[in-house]
C-alpha cells in the first residue's frame, strides 16, 4: 500500500521442525506450506527490509538489536538438538538498527547494539529467515524481547520501530516470530498424533486466530494477558503487543490465517495481515502521553518482591526497609497502592485504588475529567455555581473513570463484584442514572446499593464506590 | 571395582562477570578488576577441588533449557565459542571440553531405568550453554578433568516448584546410582545464584564496584537464611522450604541444579562451607562446598 511504513506483517511459529522435519507430521507439513505461500507472498512485496521480533530472542537488561553486516554460524537447537544443524547466514540493515536504537534510546530504555562475531541468533528468527528469507533478498533487523517488559512498554517497542522506520524513509516487511499457546508435550511423542496438549489451548488459540483472521490486531492486544493467562501464551503472547505498536494500534486490516497446527503440543500459526490504511508512525510525544495505561508500572509493584518476599522467622524488620514505607506486615497478603495515570486525579490524600489479597478496592470515583478539573455534564454560571447537569453523562463519566482504574490495576469491568452508588438527588435522578448504568452493568451483574447524600466534596452529582477482582 | 563416590558438591554459581573480571586468555573482554570476593571464594573452594583429584566434574545448569526431559552430552569432545545471550560484552569464550561419554550415559541409563525420559546429544554442531562453561572455568580453569553436562528440565516452570523439585530429586538419585556403579569419585557442580532479580540497567564500565549491591533487602534475608541453613547442616530443611525460597527471591535454583545436588548428596547433613556470597547486578550468589572430608560428614 502506498505510503505505508509496513507493506505487511505476518505472525509465525518459530519452530525448528517445520525447517527440518516438515515431512515427520501431517500437520508440520501444512505449516511448511503455508509458509511457502508467505515467503512467494514476501517476494512480491515492496520492502527495504524485514523485521524481526522473536519471543525466543531474551533479553534481561532492556533491548538488544543485531547490528552484525553479515553474522553468521552453524545453529544447533538447544532442545531439539536431534533434528540437525543449521548453517544461516543473515544480512543486517546495520543503519537501520543503529536508528531503531536510538528511538528506543529516547524511550529511556537500555540499548546495545549486537555486533560479536559467533553472538547466538535464536532458533525462532534463524527458522523465519530460512523459510521466508532464504537468500536474503531484503536485509533484516532484529530486536530483542525483553523478558519482563509488559504492555505499555513493549507496545512502546513496536511504536519506536515505525518511527525508525519513517525517520529513515524505509518500508518494511514486519514478522513476528511466536508461537500462540506454549505448552509443549513434556515427554517424546509419535509427531504423526501431535496435537495441541489442551482442549482448552485450542479453544483460546482459535479465538485468537479468528480475531487476527478478521484483521482485528488492537482486539488482540486488548486480548493478549487474559489470553497469555488461559492458554500459557508464547512468552505471555507479548510479541502481539510489538507487532500492534508497529502497526499503529488498529483493526485496519485484511487478515488470513494460512494454517494452525500443532508443533510438539504448542500452538503455531501462520498469519499474513496486509494494512487496509497506511500504516504510519506515532510522534513520541503522543505515545508518551498515551493513554495505554501503566502496565508496566503496575507490574512493577506487582513484581515488587520488597513487599512480599520476607523470610518470616528471622527477619527484623529495619525502619529504613522499603517494605515499611506501604505498611505491610511480613509475608502476607498483597496490599498496595496503585495510582491511576488515566483517570481524574485524587482530591484528597488517597490513591485511586488499593489492592489487598485477592481484592482491588476502589476509593469513590465521580466523574471529573482526567488531566483537569471539569466535569462532564454540568453547565456553570460565571460564579462556578451549577446552573444544571445531565445525570447520564456524568453517570457515563464516572464509568469511564472507574473503567480507567481497572484497567491501570490489571482489571476490567467486566471483574466489578460490588457498587455502591451515591446520588446527590435520588427523586430527580435515578432513572437517568439507572438507564446508563444498566448499559453497561446489565450483563455483568455486580451486587449495587444506591444511597443519597446530603452532597459530595465537589459539585458532582453521582459517584460510585467499587470493589473487583484484580 | 569399588564403588564410585560424590566426593564434593558445589553451588557453584555462573556469573559471566567473574570471568570476565579474571581476564583468562580464553576470553575476548578485558576488564580492570571486579567482584573480588567472589572470586577468591571460588580460589579457595577450587584448591579443595583440585586436592580431590576427582575423575569427573558433572555440572547441571539453567541455561540447558529442556522441555522433554534430561539431556547428556554424548560425544567425547566438544569445541567452540561460547557468546553470553546477555551479557556479549563481557563473556566470548573459547572453549576445550572432553565428555565423560560413559559417565554421561550411565546417568542417562539410571534415569531411563526409572522411567524419566532422556536424550543424548551427539550433534557436533552443538553449543554448549554458558552457563555450564562459566561454572566449570571458575572450578577448573586447567579444563583438566572430564565432564558431564545435564540440562535444566523445565518441570518448575511448567507445573510448579514442588513437581520440579520432585523431577530434580528424581535426576539427583539416578546420578548417585550412576556414580556408584562407575567406580568414579566425582564433583557435583549446581550451577545457580540465590536471588535473581536484578537491576535492568548496567554502568558503562560493568567493574564499576560503586554500583553493585543486593537489588532488595528481602532478597538478602532469603538468601541468608538458606546460607544459614547450609552452614547448620540443614540439607532437608532447605529442600522443605526450596519452593517458598524460590517464590520469594525468584530465586535461581527453580530450575533444580541445587535440589538436584543435595539428592544426589544424599541430603547431608554435615556442614556446607560457604566460601563466600556476593552480589551480581542486583543477585545474590554464593560459592558453597559440600566436602565430607573436610566437614566430617565422610
Amino acid at each position: 500500500m502506498e505510503g505505508s511504513l509496513i507493506s505487511k506483517a505476518y505472525i509465525v511459529s518459530g519452530m525448528p521442525q517445520l525447517l527440518l522435519a516438515p515431512e515427520q507430521s501431517p500437520g508440520w507439513t501444512r505449516l511448511r506450506q503455508a509458509y511457502q505461500v508467505i515467503e512467494a507472498d514476501i517476494h512480491q512485496q515492496e520492502a527495504d527490509l524485514i523485521l524481526y521480533f522473536s519471543t525466543q530472542w531474551l533479553s534481561i537488561l532492556g533491548y538488544m538489536f543485531q547490528a552484525d553486516p553479515r553474522p553468521e554460524w552453524v545453529h544447533v537447537d538447544q532442545n531439539w538438538h536431534e533434528l540437525g544443524s543449521i548453517p544461516y547466514q543473515f544480512v543486517i540493515d546495520t543503519n537501520f538498527a543503529a536508528a531503531y536504537a536510538e528511538e528506543v534510546d529516547q524511550l529511556g530504555y537500555k540499548t546495545r547494539l549486537i555486533d560479536y562475531r559467533g553472538f547466538p541468533i535464536d532458533t525462532g528468527t534463524i527458522v523465519a529467515q530460512k523459510l521466508i528469507n532464504p537468500h536474503n533478498r531484503l536485509p533484516a533487523a532484529i530486536v530483542s524481547c525483553n523478558m519482563y517488559s509488559e504492555k505499555e512498554e513493549t507496545t512502546r517497542i513496536g511504536q519506536a520501530a515505525a518511527r525508525a522506520l519513517q525517520k529513515s524513509g524505509k518500508r518494511a516487511v514486519a514478522v513476528l516470530v511466536s508461537n500462540l499457546s506454549n505448552r509443549f508435550h513434556v515427554t517424546k511423542i509419535d509427531p504423526q498424533q501431535d496435537h495441541i496438549s489442551s482442549q482448552k489451548d485450542d479453544e483460546w488459540n482459535q479465538k485468537i486466530l479468528e480475531m487476527l483472521g478478521s484483521g482485528d490486531v488492537e482486539d488482540v492486544a486488548q486480548c493478549v494477558r487474559e489470553f497469555a493467562r488461559q492458554a500459557n501464551g508464547d512468552q505471555r503472547f507479548k510479541g502481539l503487543w510489538w507487532l500492534n505498536g508497529l502497526l499503529g494500534q488498529t483493526n485496519h486490516f485484511s487478515g488470513q490465517v494460512h494454517a494452525y497446527q500443532a508443533v510438539l503440543g504448542a500452538g503455531a500459526a501462520v498469519v499474513a495481515l496486509l494494512p487496509s490504511v497506511p500504516v504510519a508512525a506515532k510522534d513520541l510525544a503522543s505515545t508518551l502521553g498515551s493513554e495505554e495505561g501503566s502496565q508496566a508500572e503496575l507490574v512493577e509493584e506487582l513484581t515488587d518482591f520488597e513487599q512480599f518476599t520476607r523470610p518470616q522467622s528471622p527477619a527484623k524488620t529495619s525502619p529504613q526497609s522499603p517494605a515499611l514505607r506501604r505498611d505491610i506486615p511480613a509475608a502476607t497478603l498483597p496490599d498496595f497502592e496503585i495510582v491511576s495515570s488515566s483517570s481524574a486525579e485524587p482530591v484528597g490524600n488517597y490513591p485511586h485504588a488499593r489492592r489487598y489479597g485477592d481484592f482491588l478496592f476502589l476509593s469513590g470515583i465521580g466523574p471529573r475529567k482526567h488531566g483537569s478539573k471539569d466535569i462532564p455534564g454540568i453547565d456553570f454560571d460565571e460564579n462556578r455555581k451549577v446552573l444544571r447537569y445531565d445525570i447520564r453523562v456524568q453517570t457515563l463519566s464516572v464509568i469511564h473513570n472507574v473503567k480507567k482504574i481497572l484497567e491501570d490495576s490489571g482489571s476490567s469491568l467486566e471483574k466489578v463484584i460490588d457498587i455502591q452508588v451515591f446520588l446527590t438527588n435520588i427523586t430527580q435522578d435515578f432513572a437517568g442514572y439507572n438507564e446508563v448504568y444498566n448499559e453497561v452493568f446489565k450483563n455483568i451483574r455486580p451486587t449495587r446499593t444506591t444511597v443519597e447524600v446530603g452532597a459530595l466534596p465537589t459539585p458532582i452529582a453521582v459517584e460510585f464506590k467499587v470493589i473487583a477482582r484484580p | 571395582m569399588s564403588k564410585g563416590s560424590i566426593v564434593a558438591g558445589v553451588l557453584a554459581p555462573h556469573p559471566p562477570h567473574l570471568v570476565y573480571a579474571e581476564n583468562p586468555p580464553q576470553n575476548e573482554p578485558r576488564a580492570e578488576c571486579g567482584w573480588e570476593v567472589l572470586r577468591w571464594a571460588y580460589e579457595r573452594c577450587r584448591a579443595n577441588i583440585k586436592a580431590l583429584k576427582p575423575d569427573a566434574l558433572i555440572v547441571h545448569s539453567p541455561h540447558w533449557p529442556t522441555v522433554v526431559g534430561h539431556h547428556f552430552l554424548g560425544l567425547p569432545h566438544f569445541q567452540g565459542l561460547s557468546v553470553d545471550p546477555i551479557f556479549p560484552h563481557l563473556f566470548r569464550y573459547r572453549y576445550d571440553v572432553q565428555v565423560d561419554v560413559e559417565l554421561s550415559k550411565q546417568i542417562k541409563a539410571q534415569c531411563d531405568d526409572v522411567g524419566m525420559t532422556t536424550s543424548l546429544v551427539s550433534n557436533p554442531d552443538f553449543r554448549l550453554d554458558y552457563g555450564s562453561i562459566i561454572s566449570l572455568h571458575l572450578i577448573n580453569p586447567d579444563w583438566d578433568i572430564p565432564v558431564v553436562f545435564i540440562s535444566a528440565n523445565q518441570a518448575a516452570f511448567y507445573f510448579s516448584n514442588e513437581i520440579g523439585a520432585k523431577v530434580a530429586g528424581d535426576l539427583g538419585h539416578a546420578t548417585r546410582r550412576a556414580i556408584e556403579a562407575s567406580g568414579k569419585r566425582c564433583v557435583l557442580l549446581a550451577s545457580n545464584s540465590l536471588s535473581h532479580r536484578h537491576f535492568v540497567n548496567e554502568l558503562d564500565i560493568p567493574e564499576d564496584m560503586s554500583y553493585e549491591r543486593i537489588h532488595h533487602h528481602g532478597q538478602y534475608l532469603w538468601d541468608m537464611k538458606v546460607l544459614d541453613m547450609m552452614r547448620r547442616g540443614k540439607s532437608r530443611e532447605l529442600l522443605d522450604i526450596m519452593p517458598e525460597f524460590i517464590e520469594m527471591a525468584s530465586a535461581e535454583v527453580k530450575a533444580g541444579a541445587l535440589t538436584w545436588l543435595l539428592e544426589a548428596m544424599n541430603v547431608p547433613s554435615y556442614a556446607a562451607i560457604v566460601h563466600g556470597y556476593g552480589t551480581v547486578i542486583g543477585t545474590g550468589n554464593a560459592v558453597v562446598e559440600w566436602n565430607p572430608s573436610l566437614s566430617g560428614g565422610a
